[in-house]
């Protein structure tokens, strides 16, 4: 009964305690006074758009979603040095891009947004479309020479991991 | 004394890395000639040189200044959204057909942006199917 009226109160608490730091980060000072009114929309943003996001994720590992960030900023870097080389060196008829069809095993729509997410801002990769029903993403790469090993790649380095986060 | 005069070079260093990618990024965008390809250079290379100005305004305002943590938020916000533009720039152009036709998914379905809207009902059976 507790639990249901937390739940009915604050339907995604992760989401509370974000908007109140971006608030309290808005104002560019931490105050008492802040944090507090941070607090009030915290609890009245999820409130009134949960009609928008029914399901709350069930099961979401914190700590391996740090681990998970930190591998991605990393790639991220190496991913617009790789870039930023192949814009400058390679002639545009060298170049060979190609549409990767990656399968999904996750079925959470919130762990499919950070799969393309992650895709779209690291190595070589642009996710743009999901299939009708769901079960596999469209990635199209800058420069392969084996598709198979981007979707290889993808699925071991990434979608294993968020498995493990939404589980 | 020092401390200010290490800050100074750093928030140069960061100034010139960051322009410096913005500077590819827009080498990118005019060189390739395929929409699809132009579109990889403007959303990676973008974060690491907007990153790098935005650290060097924070490096700049906590030597200098009271210190200022907004930057953190615009980064924030810029890696959230920067896929989710790229995303529909890329349905844009899957839509005109301007690019190379993209394989077919690994089930019997079609990708979302081609699908006719009588099969939405796939897409929301596939959002409801999580588990409890």
């Amino acid at each position: 009964m507790l639990k249901r009226g937390f739940y009915w109160l604050i339907p995604h608490p992760f989401l509370t305690l974000i908007l109140t730091a971006v608030w309290t980060l808005l104002q560019n000072e931490i105050s008492a006074g802040m944090v507090v009114f941070g607090l009030i929309l915290g609890v009245i943003i999820p409130w009134g758009t949960s009609v928008w996001w029914p399901d709350t994720p069930q099961g979401f590992r914190l700590g391996k979603m740090f681990v998970y960030a930190g591998i991605v900023m990393w790639d991220i870097v190496v991913a617009n040095i790789q870039v930023a080389w192949i814009v400058l060196t390679k002639p545009n008829s060298k170049l060979c891009p190609a549409w990767v069809v990656v399968p999904l095993d996750l079925i959470q729509p919130e762990a499919i947004t950070v799969l393309a997410g992650t895709i779209t801002l690291t190595p070589g990769t642009v996710s743009a479309d999901l299939s009708n029903d769901g079960h596999s993403l469209l990635v199209h790469a800058l420069h392969t020479d084996d598709p198979d090993a981007v979707a290889r790649d993808i699925k071991q380095r990434y979608e294993r991991r968020l498995k493990e986060i939404f589980v | 004394m020092s401390l200010d005069i290490v800050a100074t070079y750093a928030v140069a260093a960061f100034l010139f890395i960051g322009a410096v990618f913005a500077l590819i990024g827009v080498i990118g965008l005019l060189k390739f000639n395929d929409p699809m390809t132009r579109l990889h250079a403007p959303t990676k290379v973008g974060t690491v040189g907007i990153g790098a100005l935005l650290l060097a305004s924070i490096l700049y305002f906590d030597t200098f200044h009271d210190g200022s943590i907004h930057e953190l938020l615009i980064m924030a916000f810029l890696f959230v959204t920067a896929p989710i533009s790229a995303n529909f720039i890329a349905k844009v152009i899957i839509h005109q057909g301007t690019c190379e036709t993209p394989p077919e998914p690994v089930t019997e379905c079609t990708w979302s942006t081609l699908g006719s809207p009588n099969r939405k009902s796939d897409v929301v059976e596939a959002v409801n199917h999580t588990p409890e």
